[in-house]
């Protein structure tokens, strides 16, 4: 059945602090995950927050995400340790009628990549932008995770989970796989887990024009693993949005992000370590620009958006080269 | 193939009338629309940069097998010798064939994409 969101969320206003809800609009158009903005009314004065909910059945023990009521205890556990986050106002139960769901408080700021990178009112903070991600993941590797259900993973366990859906696919790709032997072969000494964020890239991150990193979105894919997993993943080049030669985000450069993490007590990591997430980033990006080909050919997927994606495979393949013949 | 139009030429009508009506379609559409008109744009210039690219990628992956043949079979075959080891990042010559036929696809998938050094 049909969920009527605004009607559910006005029932759910006084247990938020309000007296009712205004201009309730879906955001995102993702098929597993919902996100809606809304708007808080009542004598405290309106206040702008997020509901997110899974409208379909979840299995939290199978999935690569975590369920909500994950998400919402690392949004807590990462607001303890100081990094920013949109805070949590309410983890729903069953009698909230919306399902497997919460709520935060909506910041303000931008979270597109292209306009982070490019767009004249974040001059002013994007020089600071890849120290402060640097200190916000030291932050956020702090985090306890205890009592959180979360699975673990390392450079190895990722190769082969990507390496089996990419044999799966049945595609030929020369680099992919030079780049799956190479990184098999040099896989980074291990070092102690850290509780990741996991999607940490430029895309997720809300930047305030006046004091740059606002909040951390997006918590689904947190796991346990190398600390260089975040760090790696954030210089992708899929997500310097045009501006490769900004090696961070496409906003920053690898030393300051380095210091950054240092300065907020993280752990000595190498470059050569952060390099070599940043090539298996790539490479997973490419598989999963795969993958979403293959729902497509496979007909579970019909937005002519999902083939496209396929053709972005290539880009990671120039990304992949230039890495290996720097060395990584 | 006939040349009034060829092929290209009318793939790139479709994507110039689909921009004409993105005015006017509903957000999620006009996303779409823009998608649409990127794929168009592929078609387009596999249609005129793909056959010199795939005889180019041929001729690369001849080179460092050591014998001919068609596309997909110098790729399968390239693909197994990398798995196996036997080719590897240290195969001189490898990297600069498989960068070179990398950036020819991205040329036509992407032509403005920013690639790190």
């Amino acid at each position: 059945m049909e969920v009527d969101i605004a009607q559910a969320l006005a029932r759910l206003a006084p247990a938020l602090g309000g007296t009712g809800v205004e201009g309730a609009q879906r955001l995102s158009g993702g098929a597993s995950m919902e996100t809606w903005a809304f708007t808080l009314t009542g004598p405290g004065g309106p206040h702008e927050m997020i509901l997110r909910r899974r409208p379909g059945p979840f299995d939290e023990e199978t999935s690569r995400s975590t369920s909500l009521a994950t998400e919402a205890a690392l949004i807590q556990a990462a607001a303890k340790v100081g990094a920013p986050v949109a805070p949590l106002i309410r983890l729903c139960e069953p009698g909230d009628g919306l399902g497997e769901a919460h709520i935060t408080a909506r910041i303000a700021g931008e979270a597109l990549g292209r306009k982070i990178v490019a767009d004249p009112r974040f001059e002013a903070v994007r020089p600071g932008l890849a120290r402060q991600c640097g200190q916000i993941l030291a932050q956020i590797h702090s985090a306890s995770p205890e009592g959180i259900p979360l699975k673990r993973s390392d450079a190895a366990e990722e190769l082969d989970r990507y390496e089996q859906v990419y044999r799966q696919s049945g595609a030929q790709r020369p680099i992919l796989e030079l780049a799956f032997q190479h990184l098999k072969k040099h896989t980074p000494a291990p070092v102690a887990d850290v509780l990741l964020h996991g999607d940490f890239r430029n895309g997720n991150l809300m930047i305030s024009p006046d004091t740059g990193v606002a909040a951390v979105l997006d918590w689904e894919l947190s796991h346990l693993g190398d600390p260089a997993e975040d760090l790696g993943w954030l210089c992708v080049n899929s997500w310097r949005f045009g501006r490769s030669d900004k090696p961070v985000g496409g906003f920053g450069d690898y030393g300051d992000l380095l210091a950054g993490y240092a300065e907020a007590g993280g752990v000595a990591v190498d470059l050569s370590r952060v390099r070599y997430w940043q090539a298996l980033g790539s490479l997973k990006w490419g598989v999963m620009c795969l993958m979403m080909y293959s729902s497509y050919a496979a007909g579970a997927e019909s937005s002519v958006e999902r083939p496209m994606i396929g053709r972005r495979v290539s880009e990671t393949e120039i990304d992949l080269a230039n890495l290996l013949e720097a060395g990584l | 193939m006939i040349t009034h139009p060829r092929t290209e030429e009318l793939v790139e009508a479709v994507a110039r009338w689909i921009d004409t009506i993105r005015p006017e379609l509903k957000p999620r559409d006009a996303f779409l629309a823009r998608v649409a008109v990127n794929v168009l744009g592929v078609v387009q210039r596999e249609l005129t940069l793909g056959p010199a690219a795939e005889a180019d990628a041929i001729e690369r992956m001849s080179g460092l097998l050591g014998h001919g043949g068609g596309y997909e079979d110098l790729t399968a075959e390239l693909c197994a010798r990398l798995k196996s080891g036997e080719l590897d990042a240290d195969t001189p010559g490898l990297l600069a064939a498989l960068r070179a036929n990398a950036q020819d696809q991205v040329a036509i998938d992407q032509p403005n994409y920013s690639s790190a050094r």
